[in-house]
């Protein structure tokens, strides 16, 4: 995954959601170590301060913790992943739904439009 | 602990030309700074005025609580907007070269930091291109363990990708305890590795804010908001 952040808004907030991004979908696996803020902030080319900042703000939601000594881990919680997982999901629907109703679908509409694409897009 | 870098007043006149009027700023310790303002703000004068290449017309400028000079530019590492070494000169005699001026200057770093961009510390200055001198100044600068980083112009002549090394260089080299002081006009390149801007004009601050509370607040990049506040 890169890392890309969107003028309007402010990076750290960019980046706990990226970091979100990558714990559910595994790539930061559960119990697994992160790398340190100074390697993450290289990674993302942002400043350590605001690494250290969105981290601090996951650690505080639970998703990660620290042992005093040995770094920042990624929670073995698999549950709360999986929340994490499901407000995302759902705000991204949102999202679409909203957008859909822009164009003018209404809720059915938009449904059988989902099920078409996805018979299309996984053939049987 | 004194503020690693303190203006009161800070004025400085060119004959009748006023480039710093009436500036006050106070710069922490572990932040990295963009110093940013359309051409001829002020920008480079404050930097020499912080480095003692210029002394102020009115006002005081403080690093770590005392006037520049020689005990500040041992903890003060900059990087001018021009090349100044020796273009006869291999690489390695460069090291070397910092090594008898610095104290605090690492060599093994430099080392590092070349290999990794494959520069060969046996090559002549005068073989480089413009862009990998650049390369190898910015190195030289950042290979110092100093307590303030004035970086005045530092990826201009260079490529993107090169840029994005020379900012991963600055993220991963500074420490805690020191202050980065980037002048730049490329701010979409650099705004995501600063923690505050400051916004020169005419010789005086228009803003002062960390970088995040200004997208916050303006719901906008510091490139957006420059173009608009200078808006030609």
């Amino acid at each position: 995954m890169v890392w890309q952040f969107k003028a309007d808004r402010p990076i750290y907030t960019q980046l706990v959601e990226q970091i979100e991004l990558r714990i559910v979908s595994g790539e930061y696996s559960p119990g697994s170590k992160l790398p340190s803020v100074r390697d993450l902030a290289a990674e993302a080319s942002v400043n350590p301060n605001t690494m250290q900042k969105a981290l601090a703000e996951l650690e505080q939601n639970g998703l990660l913790y620290s042992q005093r000594t040995s770094g920042r881990y990624v929670t073995e919680d698999e549950n709360m992943i999986r929340k994490v997982k499901d407000t995302i999901a759902l705000e991204e629907i949102k999202d679409f739904l909203q957008k859909m109703s822009k164009l003018g679908f209404n809720s059915q509409e938009t449904i059988s439009l989902v099920e078409r694409i996805i018979k299309e897009m996984i053939p049987q | 602990m004194n503020p690693i870098l303190e203006c009161r007043a800070l004025t400085k006149k060119y004959g009748n030309t006023q480039a710093l009027s009436d500036v006050n700023l106070t710069i922490e310790r572990g932040r990295i700074i963009g110093l940013l303002g359309p051409n001829g703000s002020g920008k480079t004068t404050l930097i020499k005025l912080a480095n003692g290449l210029l002394t102020p017309t009115g006002g005081e400028i403080l690093i770590d609580g005392k006037h520049p000079g020689i005990e500040t530019k041992k903890i003060v590492s900059y990087l001018p907007e021009r090349t100044y070494l020796n273009n006869w000169m291999c690489v390695r005699e460069v090291i070397d070269f910092f090594k008898d001026f610095y104290s605090n200057f690492n060599p093994e770093k430099t080392y590092e930091m070349l290999k990794r961009l494959a520069i060969n510390p046996d090559d002549k200055l005068k073989t480089l291109s413009k862009g990998t001198k650049e390369k190898v100044q910015l190195i030289l600068v950042m290979s110092r363990e100093a307590d303030i980083y004035l970086l005045d112009e530092p990826i201009g002549g260079v490529d993107p990708a090169a840029r994005d090394y020379i900012l991963n260089t600055i993220i991963s080299n500074y420490n805690e305890n020191a202050a980065v002081i980037i002048s730049t006009h490329l701010i979409a390149d650099i705004e995501a590795v600063l923690d505050d801007v400051v916004f020169l004009a005419n010789g005086t601050i228009a803003l002062a804010e960390p970088v995040d509370k200004i997208r916050e607040e303006q719901g906008k990049s510091i490139d957006g908001l420059f173009r608009e506040v200078f808006k030609c």
